[in-house]
């Protein structure tokens, strides 16, 4: 490491502020209230500055460098979005606030809902979820719901195809229901007649993403659709690569019943770190009085356009229930809205065209130098191998820890499972034809270097803070505890009183 | 590929491979799976005890790449697990069809077997892959 931890630089009795002194008598704290395990560093305030900074210029980010990692959308997240959330009237405003005193959030809130659903042609949306996963579980519980609703008991069953992401099985599986994998056929779509074979009166619905986690879009989605539909079943949409889609097709207008969208990934809102995210879900006729709640609605229309209407929070008649405290991540709301609000719809469809045709330039450019499972347009990402004819023991990985040397994020490794050494590449909409020459060279002189040079990529990464981590030893000894874990226990031993 | 492939045993489309000893049966994975899985990190075993129909679930394996579950080549009763992967997980990685093998079972049918690839078949499937 090329920084400290902060309790290597910790010396005792140091602090970052000076308090005044105690204006009333002490008082003796109860004893048992006294904890002599608290290991907090004692730094300066210039220390703890220096050492933030300098862990965060470790990093790689989307501000700093290319990050065309499939799957995630990592796209530039514009700072006025930032700005937009900043605002005192959103930013300081108690979510306990009545809803009188709230009109103006109420307001955003309505509109995003409502152009969520638009872009997707739904009826409806709630933007309570805290994130994707949640989204999902969303969407799952309120299709377990309709069924039950309808006194149709035996659907239990949802099917989920081999290219899902890993989060959909364990959705179903969170929702109380079975998983049931089907196959793709050669071109990465459903195959139908196993999708035929799997149809009966227990198929709860169907999950799939579109465009497919292969990056393609499935050529007889139409036909998918109908079949579950004919079965009784309902369609859910993973909408992880929506920006493959705005303003090119309306999933509600598909056939899906149910989707949720990833704010984080589409909207540009923060990704990372498990900090507070937004996996809105938007429904159509059937679903939509089954959403999370409370969603925003108009409570009173006006004619007279200097009178705003008034906004109130409402639960859907046979609403899941709530799904987070509150309204959700309403921070997510603001950046979201603004960015829509700045694009439009006809934005939006460039953001959307930009991205596919920046995905098709780098994989056509890549052709014929790595393997392309899938050879065809594809959508916002596209999937390669990142193993050659001809070079024994280079894997994708190697290739992932290479393209770090020069500045560069890895793409995703891995995934979708069913291709083997899978490198997904999704550059979005954001990079511009230089900085995605740049991606397409490093990436032709990868592959020579992993004929000529085969260490240089086994080694890698060369020029980060650190180097190749020992995977194997990370996952076998887990150490997950800053202070050594018997000590801590030890510690924490109750007195016995 | 240089997967070893013992001719003596049987395997299943999901990479397990069933060593059919009369009613008694040892389950592990192929060299081929372990290939693909890179290192293994973790095993996940039931108990002895545990009844397992064909094609169902009676284990999980973890690599530093991906979790896969572990499915039963044919329907029985578990016998023996070898405990020592719970600590040497590697021994998958080096030495699948010996000292790595997963459990050891009483077979409800050992007609199940027939719906397996012999090595033959199964080196062919392998290379589709």
């Amino acid at each position: 490491m090329t920084e400290s931890l902060i309790y290597e630089i910790s010396s005792p009795g140091r602090t970052a502020v000076t308090l005044p002194d105690v204006g009333v008598p002490e008082v003796e704290l109860p004893k048992d209230l006294l904890r002599k395990d608290l290991d907090l560093p004692e730094v300066s305030e210039l220390q703890v500055m220096r050492h933030f900074v300098n862990l965060s210029h470790l990093n790689h980010s989307i501000d700093t460098g290319l990050y065309p990692l499939g799957s995630c959308t990592m796209k530039y997240n514009p700072k006025v979005n930032e700005d937009a959330a900043r605002l005192a009237g959103f930013a300081y405003l108690h979510p306990l606030s009545d809803e009188e005193g709230s009109q103006g959030a109420l307001a955003l809130m309505y509109q995003l809902q409502t152009w969520l659903a638009e872009l997707s042609g739904f009826t409806g949306a709630s933007i309570v979820p805290a994130a994707g996963a949640q989204g999902e579980l969303a969407g799952i519980l309120m299709i377990r719901a309709y069924h039950l609703d309808r006194k149709d008991h035996k659907r239990t069953k949802i099917l989920v195809p081999d290219s899902a992401h890993g989060t959909n099985p364990a959705t179903v599986s969170m929702a109380g229901l079975q998983a049931v994998e089907l196959p793709s056929d050669k071109n990465g779509d459903v195959d139908l007649n196993a999708l035929r074979a799997a149809l009966d009166d227990s198929v709860a619905g169907m999950m799939i993403t579109v465009p497919s986690t292969l990056g393609v879009f499935d050529t007889k989605i139409r036909d998918v659709i109908r079949m579950v539909h004919e079965a009784g079943g309902l369609m859910y949409m993973d909408g992880a690569n929506m920006n493959a889609l705005m303003g090119v097709v309306k999933p509600g207008e598909l056939g899906f019943d149910v989707m949720h969208y990833n704010l984080h990934k589409t909207f540009s809102t923060p990704h990372g770190g498990g900090g507070p995210g937004c996996g809105a879900v938007g429904a159509n006729e059937k679903l939509v009085d089954f959403l999370p709640g409370p969603i925003v609605e108009m409570v009173e229309e006006t004619e007279d356009e200097n009178d705003a209407p008034l906004y109130g929070l409402k639960m859907p008649v046979k609403s899941i229930g709530r799904l987070k405290a509150f309204q959700g991540n309403f921070g997510m709301h603001v950046r979201a809205y603004t960015y829509m609000r700045i694009y439009g719809g006809e934005g939006l469809h460039e953001v959307s065209r930009h991205a596919v045709l920046n995905a098709n330039y780098v994989r056509a450019k890549l052709r014929g130098v790595y393997p392309m499972p899938v050879d065809r347009i594809c959508g916002h990402e596209f999937v390669m191998s990142g193993h050659f004819e001809g070079v024994e023991g280079i894997h994708a990985l190697d290739i992932s820890k290479r393209l770090m040397d020069f500045g560069i994020h890895p793409p995703t490794n891995y995934f979708p499972l069913i291709v083997p050494e899978a490198l997904l590449i999704e550059p979005t909409e954001t990079e511009d034809k230089a900085t995605l020459d740049n991606f397409v060279e490093v990436m032709k002189k990868i592959a020579q270097e992993a004929k000529d040079d085969p260490e240089l990529l086994r080694s890698a990464p060369h020029t980060t803070p650190v180097k190749r981590v020992d995977e194997v030893r990370a996952a076998k000894q887990l150490m997950v505890c800053c202070r050594p874990i018997p000590d801590y226990d030890q510690q924490r031993t109750p007195s016995g009183d | 590929m240089s997967s070893q492939t013992p001719s003596e045993l049987k395997y299943a489309r999901t990479d397990e491979y069933l060593r059919l000893e009369g009613e008694n049966a040892t389950i592990g994975i192929s060299d081929f799976a372990q290939e693909q899985l890179n290192d293994i990190v973790f095993v996940e075993l039931p108990e002895v005890g545990a009844h397992v129909a064909q094609g169902e679930p009676f284990g999980a394996v973890e690599s530093v790449k991906a979790a896969s579950d572990l499915l039963m080549p044919v329907g029985g009763t578990v016998t023996e697990v070898n405990s020592q992967l719970s600590d040497e997980p590697e021994l998958l990685n080096t030495s699948p069809y010996d000292k790595g093998w997963i459990v050891k079972i009483k077979v409800d049918d050992p007609s199940e077997a027939n719906a397996l690839m012999d090595a033959a078949a199964y080196i062919e499937y392998c290379k589709t892959r």
